[in-house]
């Protein structure tokens, strides 16, 4: 293949508190694709999210993660975020007495200025953030309020794809951003996961169900299992997955269902 | 007791000298009644004495550094016209300005626009012209029974404002009470004495602010008298940005008749021992008063806070609100009482004190005390110290803000809710800015004000 990987993942294992979460994972993402990564609860999705975007609580003990040809787990989290990696929370934090405007302006200003890209004015970000407001549909007033101070689930998971889509990232890594959303505001949310997709760029969607998936279809579905990657295929593994749970592929995987 | 006499207390022989140097100064140049409250005063600091770590109000500060230092009482500012930098920040103000340097009045800047009708004047001023008018105000002797610092300030009476806003006069613009400390090489002490009375139905704002020119070493021992009358409602600033070398030692008392409400903000940001004692009583039925703090310490910094708010009449409500940032090895102390007399029914009284510590050296002291005598009463009280939000820092940084512009985000975030009640938006934007200027790449952040 001439294409070169956007993030290539070999072999990595990662630690937490003496324990083993991830236990060898290999991994590689295109350009313009779309990956999910499923798994039952407890399989190492979220940690591998977490990872991928710098939490430094985590102990790497083998493997690499290269992300567009340079070492990433060299990087702070905000030298991965200005290279154009954004992981979209699964229980996003609020930050009580910073307006989600300002937030979101000093983040775009401050990628921008890596990027050698002149800095918008209050004005200039206010038009691209009303735009990309009504693109995920979320209510201005909450772009006044304090970042996720008191919003509902559903609306932490619409900000997060808001920030994501005035952030324009390279690789949009996605964790249960599905989760705690009704039929509505899962439209929506696939709705900006889609405005995304371009050749350039890659999302990666962790979730442990299927049904985000009927909105975004996936390239490639891996199956996270104890914190290795068992089973990769198209997107029909993850309806078979939703049809028959997770059960058959500890079955298949270590031959017989675990006691 | 003969070994309590006054020569095993050699800490006071510095203030008893002064004070035949002040009575030889200007005892013959004054009134006789004011020259008997000062002597009373000084009575009283002398059977009181300076208090020590094992007086339960003065456990967690040792004010054994105030005492070491050869103060000299503070003289005149002897010229007429002040430096230009001098009053270059408050240039944007739109507030009236009293102006004293070293504790003593040297002039105003009235606000432009429209008569205001009320009286602010420099006390010594006053005493000189009108005494009858200051007369039933000053140093009575109620106020410092026990506090050896009020009672110093009594004694030494030098200066302070004076302002009055009579029966049914709202006063929009701002009286701001300047105080500034000059560098002089020699260690000064200042004893600044301010009187606020505001009339029945009548509404101010007044702001004290403390402010050092220099590095230099002083110390200011300030007293503060605020009484608002049936329905009066007066916003109280006292804005402490002392030199981080200066001794900054204070007391407000507070009295409020019927229906009053009295909001009293106290913001210590500098000095390297700051104390503030601060008492509110709701003397009249359905009085109401919000006590707000905020300090913010770094270094080996000592910020200091106690009040007293005492419920004595039905129906009166206080909301305490206190906020500090800890950095370095600095320390805080909050110790807020609230006392409800048994005639307080339906008294409704809520108290906060939230701390975060930015450096695993720093130390805050909290302390909540509730002395309730009536039954019929809502009173709550809560105290919270931590740390940064570790996940909050990860978000940030996640987002593209670098560990130090994350940290400042958050840490301004956790003063923000309090700063943003600051009604006066230049005081506002200027503490806000005393607050970011820990982080010198801080531009972006200056559009939170």
């Amino acid at each position: 293949m001439s294409r070169r990987s956007l993030l290539e993942i070999r072999n990595l294992r990662v630690r937490v508190n003496g324990q083993e979460i991830l236990k060898g994972i290999t991994l590689a993402v295109y350009p313009g694709e779309v990956h999910s990564i499923m798994g039952p609860n407890g399989s190492g999705k979220s940690t591998l999210a977490q990872v991928l975007a710098g939490r430094e609580v985590y102990e790497i003990v083998e493997g690499e993660v290269l992300y567009d040809g340079e070492d990433l787990l060299l990087m702070p989290p905000e030298e991965r975020a200005r290279r154009g990696i954004f992981l979209a929370f699964q229980y996003p934090v609020e930050i009580p007495g910073v307006s989600n405007l300002h937030f979101l302006k000093a983040a775009v200003n401050t990628i921008r200025k890596q990027r050698g890209l002149p800095e918008l004015d209050a004005m200039e970000f206010l038009a691209l953030a009303r735009e990309k407001a009504k693109l995920v549909e979320l209510d201005e007033n909450l772009l006044q309020r304090a970042v996720n101070d008191g919003f509902s689930g559903g609306e932490k998971k619409r900000n997060e794809i808001f920030q994501m889509t005035v952030l324009e990232p390279r690789l949009a890594i996605l964790d249960e951003t599905d989760s705690g959303l009704d039929i509505d505001a899962l439209r929506v949310v696939a709705q900006g996961i889609n405005a995304l997709r371009h050749p350039d760029r890659a999302i990666v969607l962790i979730t442990h169900y299927q049904r985000l998936l009927n909105y975004v279809a996936p390239d490639v579905v891996h199956v996270l299992y104890d914190g290795r990657i068992v089973k990769s295929g198209g997107k029909e593994l993850a309806l078979e997955l939703e049809e028959k749970g997770y059960g058959w592929i500890a079955e298949e995987i270590i031959g017989s269902p675990r006691s | 007791m003969k070994d309590m006499g006054l020569d095993q207390r050699p800490e006071q022989a510095l203030y008893r000298t002064h004070f035949a140097q002040w009575n030889e100064r200007i005892g013959a140049r004054e009134p006789v009644w004011l020259r008997a409250r000062r002597e009373a005063a000084f009575a009283r600091f002398e059977a009181v004495g300076f208090p020590t770590t094992r007086q339960e109000e003065w456990r967690f500060t040792n004010i054994a550094p105030v005492l070491r230092v050869p103060f000299q009482l503070a003289a005149a500012w002897p010229e007429c016209s002040l430096p230009d930098e001098w009053l270059a920040p408050y240039r944007e103000w739109a507030a009236h300005h009293l102006v004293f340097v070293n504790g003593h009045f040297v002039g105003e800047i009235p606000a432009d626009g429209p008569a205001w009708g009320a009286l602010a004047r420099g006390i010594r001023a006053l005493l000189g012209e009108e005494p009858e008018i200051v007369e039933p105000h000053l140093a009575r002797g109620a106020e410092d029974a026990s506090n050896a610092f009020t009672a110093l300030n009594a004694a030494f009476l030098t200066d302070g404002a004076f302002v009055r806003i009579p029966r049914g006069t709202i006063v929009e613009t701002p009286i701001h009470l300047l105080f500034l400390t000059l560098d002089a090489g020699t260690p000064v002490v200042t004893h600044p004495r301010n009187v606020i009375l505001a009339e029945e139905n009548s509404q101010a704002t007044i702001i004290e602010s403390y402010v050092g020119l220099g590095d230099g070493q002083y110390f200011t021992n300030a007293v503060t008298e605020i009484w608002a009358g049936e329905n009066a409602i007066v916003q109280h600033y006292k804005v402490q940005r002392e030199s981080r070398a200066a001794f900054h030692i204070a007391s407000v008392r507070i009295a409020e008749e019927r229906t009053a409400i009295v909001l009293d903000f106290s913001i210590a940001l500098g000095a390297a021992l700051a104390r503030t004692d601060i008492m509110a009583i709701l003397k009249g039925e359905g009085a109401e008063c919000a006590l707000n703090g905020f300090y913010w310490a770094r270094d080996q910094q000592l910020v200091d806070h106690h009040t007293v708010i005492e419920h004595v009449a039905p129906y009166g409500m206080s909301r305490e609100f206190y906020k500090g940032i800890l950095d370095d090895e600095a320390r805080g102390v909050f110790d807020g009482t609230i006392v409800v007399r048994p005639g307080a029914q339906k008294t409704d009284a809520r108290q906060v004190n939230k701390n975060l510590l930015l450096s695993t050296n720093a130390l805050v002291n909290t302390n909540p005390r509730l002395q309730i005598l009536a039954d019929d009463v809502k009173c709550s009280h809560g105290a919270t110290i931590g740390h940064l939000d570790e996940d909050a820092l990860f978000y940030c940084r996640t987002r593209g803000l670098d560990a130090e512009t994350a940290r400042e985000m958050l840490t301004y975030a956790f003063a923000s809710d309090l700063l943003n009640t600051i009604a006066f938006g230049p005081l506002r934007r200027s503490v806000g800015e005393w607050v970011l200027t820990k982080w010198p790449e801080g531009g972006m952040l200056k559009e939170l004000l």
